[in-house]
């Protein structure tokens, strides 16, 4: 049995929680089963957020990760705090643009993505996360790209439609990002 | 087969509510749960429902217990310390034995504790809490479905035994979302005599009352009411069997930390040691038979707690301390690690308690 | 032979158990008679109280309830929130209404919850033998107040349609006092328009009716009923002090 366990961790405000929702949103559509786990608490903003989402081809036990096979870190103390969780052959994306310092185990794959620069440059300042996404999406191919536009449809409220594009737009650019 | 869709646990409450006919709302903000409560302000207008936030946990226990009273199906959701503040309703609801669905997405304490998750309100959910001679069942969901199977489960008892239904839940499965299916199913609908309708002139009046001054009267009822329960703990106990067939070790844990639990129990079972986990899904009435087995087959028991012990007396007790059993807990709000309960299994596996 | 005078058949036939002098029995009948007068008794549901209305329930005629100590507007809140087109009252002390229940007092007023309050006010805790009051006057003598009601030290009584006359939310407060035949008229008709604001959909109206406690106030029935006069009113000056729709038909 295949279980993925991704914890994605940084600021609060870089949508920690949505690029997580996004995941298992995905994990769903190709019938797998799934658990979404934010933090909670008050530091909604600004703060450091973390989500936990389990991508599973069997029921998912406790939705808590301790010991990620993904770690997505969106700034410097998340990357440091979680580094070692990370699992021996495991995967670390890295917003490179927020995080200057590498990820010194060698038996993880780094990843790493200047995403926020990236964001900043295409002026979608906010999606820096569906950058990583999209590029997270590209190496795991049992998630499948295809759909994505799908999944944002599900999750874009019809309040903010003109988001919609957006978000596909940072998909795409991180399946297409070289690393 | 209905849609998989994506819900928060706290959510999928409410949408079960509403499901299961429930019209009124009336609660209190605090921390893990107040999806609940927006859910219900967004959705009861819409339906013709009645949200309401009251100034209190307080007046919104007896908002319930006036709604009950009137005969609709009713609720109210907080979280620990809020619960605290219900008792004294919830007290008064059980002795004037109307029925209601009341939410506890528990958080740590004592005091006001944290908001993270835990299950220290154990004691107070199934021993008491309130005040007198009562009793609530209580449902401990460990999955956003079950979040949503046993609201629509916790009307129904009400309903149908006239009292309380608590549901356990703590702030991860409020918080986490799953896929969740809602079935289309008519919600049962139970009569109530006794309901505060208005007279119409055509019939005596109906009371509703928790005072008895005569103490004999007031033996009877709590007699009676103890018949009620009776039936209860025969008819509703409800429990998960996990690897149970040929386990030496019984892991008992509910919640959360069933699925913390269940890790571990995999992970054991992959080194060869033959353990299995119950997992009460009523804490009230207890799965007293699945333990009283296990009592007579397993060599020890481990119970797995997000407080200090509390369900730990209760495995005591219905196990009539056959067997050794070990503690593996946290509390506070932080949740043991599947690594934790490997250990506790391991120490259960050599004898060390 | 016409009957010119007989028990209003909103009251059921037990016999109340309040002391002698007590004017609980002549209030309960002013409600039992205007519930008759509108027809509501069918469709009347009230939520007695703690304290020495606690039995209330076996009083009226209609379905009751009894609620926790100071619950009674929270209570009625759920039953007519469910039951709009029934007429729901609370018959409420001052410890229950204005001590332990200020709260939801306060905040059902707030909310114009469309519910009608009999608020009796006789300065004492009766049911549990004379203790002091939110309501008793400064100086006033009781069991934990032995030495007269010291402001300094517990504070001031509370004067409750004062204060929620100064709230937006409710229809109507008015203070009455059934200590001589007048007034026991006039307390009528407040009680009447308080049931017909709820009937109207106006919503919260409060009537605070003046009421005399001979037995904890160690005085005579009628020694209490000055004392009323004397010492209460003063204080409880009678009067309307909200009446929303008055206000804007003038």
């Amino acid at each position: 049995m295949k279980t993925t366990q991704i914890l994605i961790a940084g600021f609060g405000g870089q949508g920690i929680l949505f690029s997580g929702k996004f995941l298992a949103y995905k994990g769903l559509m190709e019938d797998y089963q799934v658990s979404w786990l934010p933090s909670y608490g008050p530091e909604m903003r600004g703060g450091t957020a973390n989500c936990n989402v389990i991508i599973s081809e069997s029921p998912v036990g406790s939705p808590i990760i301790t010991t990620p096979d993904v770690l997505i870190a969106m700034n410097t103390p998340s990357l440091q705090k979680y580094v070692d969780t990370v699992v021996s052959g495991g995967q670390i994306y890295v917003d490179s643009s927020l995080i200057d310092v590498k990820v010194e185990r060698k038996d993880v794959e780094a990843f790493y993505i200047p995403a926020t620069q990236m964001a900043k440059d295409a002026g979608i300042t906010t999606l820096a996360n569906m950058i990583i996404v999209g590029h997270l999406l590209e190496n795991h191919p049992e998630l499948s790209f295809d759909g994505t536009a799908d999944v944002v449809e599900k999750l874009v409220p019809p309040k903010k439609a003109a988001l919609k594009e957006l978000n596909i737009k940072a998909l795409n650019m991180g399946k297409d990002y070289k690393n | 087969m209905a849609e998989r869709i994506l819900m928060k646990g706290n959510e999928a409450i409410a949408e079960a509510a509403i499901r299961a006919g429930c019209r009124h709302y009336f609660g209190y903000p605090i921390t893990p749960q107040t999806e609940i409560a927006a859910y219900m302000a967004k959705k009861m207008p819409k339906i013709g429902g009645v949200f309401l936030q009251a100034e209190s946990e307080i007046a919104s226990i007896n908002m319930v217990y006036g709604a009950s009273a009137a005969g609709m199906r009713v609720m109210t959701s907080s979280s620990s310390p809020g619960i605290s503040l219900k008792t004294e309703g919830l007290s008064y609801i059980a002795g004037s034995d109307v029925p209601a669905l009341v939410v506890n997405v528990q958080r740590g304490g004592p005091g006001l504790g944290g908001i993270q998750p835990s299950q220290s309100d154990y004691f107070q959910a199934v021993k008491g809490g309130g005040h007198g001679d009562y009793r609530m069942i209580v449902l401990a969901p460990a999955s956003v479905q079950e979040m949503a199977s046993l609201t629509i489960k916790g009307f129904d008892l009400a309903d149908k035994y006239c009292m309380t239904s608590m549901i356990l839940a703590d702030g991860t499965i409020g918080q986490m979302m799953e896929p969740i299916v809602f079935e289309d199913e008519e919600p049962k609908t139970y009569e109530k005599p006794w309901a505060l309708t208005g007279t119409e002139c055509k019939r005596p009046h109906n009371i509703i009352n928790s005072l008895y001054l005569k103490p004999d009267e007031l033996e009877k009822k709590n007699f009676e009411r103890y018949e009620k329960y009776k039936l209860v703990e025969e008819n509703e106990p409800m429990w998960e069997e996990y690897m149970m067939e040929d386990a030496e070790i019984c892991v008992v844990a509910f919640g959360i930390a069933s699925r913390v639990a269940k890790n571990a129990v995999v992970a054991a079972r992959n080194e060869g040691i033959k353990v299995g986990l119950i997992r009460p899904i009523t804490l009230w009435p207890f799965p007293k038979e699945a333990i009283s087995a296990a009592a007579d087959k397993v060599k020890s028991f481990v119970s797995v707690e997000l407080n200090m012990g509390q369900m730990i007396e209760d495995v005591r007790l219905y196990s009539q301390c056959k067997k050794p059993v070990a503690l593996c807990n946290r509390t506070g709000g932080m949740i043991p690690s599947p690594d934790q309960v490997l250990e506790s299994i391991h120490k259960a596996e050599k004898g060390e308690f | 032979m016409a009957t010119v005078f007989e028990k209003p058949k909103s009251l059921t036939n037990a016999p109340f158990h309040y002391c002698p002098g007590c004017p609980h029995g002549i209030i309960h009948r002013l409600v039992a008679e205007v519930m008759d007068e509108l027809g509501i008794e069918g469709k009347a549901i009230g939520v007695a109280p703690v304290g020495c209305a606690v039995m209330a329930y076996d009083y009226f005629a209609c379905d009751m309830i009894e609620a926790p100590h100071g619950r009674a507007p929270a209570v009625a809140t759920g039953i007519k929130r469910c039951r709009p087109e029934n007429v729901v009252f609370t018959y409420q002390g001052d410890g229950d209404l204005a001590s332990i229940g200020m709260a939801e007092t306060v905040h059902s007023a707030a909310r114009n919850e469309n519910i009608t309050v009999i608020f009796v006010n006789n300065a004492i805790y009766g049911m549990t033998g004379g203790q002091m009051a939110p309501t008793s006057l400064p100086g006033q003598v009781t069991q934990t107040s032995p030495y007269g009601r010291d402001v300094n030290h517990c504070g001031w009584p509370i004067k409750v349609s004062e204060m929620l006359a100064t709230l937006e939310g409710p229809e109507y407060i008015a203070r009455v006092a059934v200590n001589n035949v007048k007034n026991v008229k006039n307390a009528k008709k407040a009680i009447k328009k308080a049931f017909e604001n709820q009937i109207a959909g106006k919503g919260f109206s409060l009537v605070e009716v003046v009421s005399a406690c001979p037995t904890n106030w160690g005085m005579t029935p009628e020694a209490a009923l000055k004392w009323v006069e004397s010492d209460m009113l003063p204080y409880y000056p009678i009067g309307v002090y909200k009446d929303r729709s008055a206000k804007e038909e003038e």
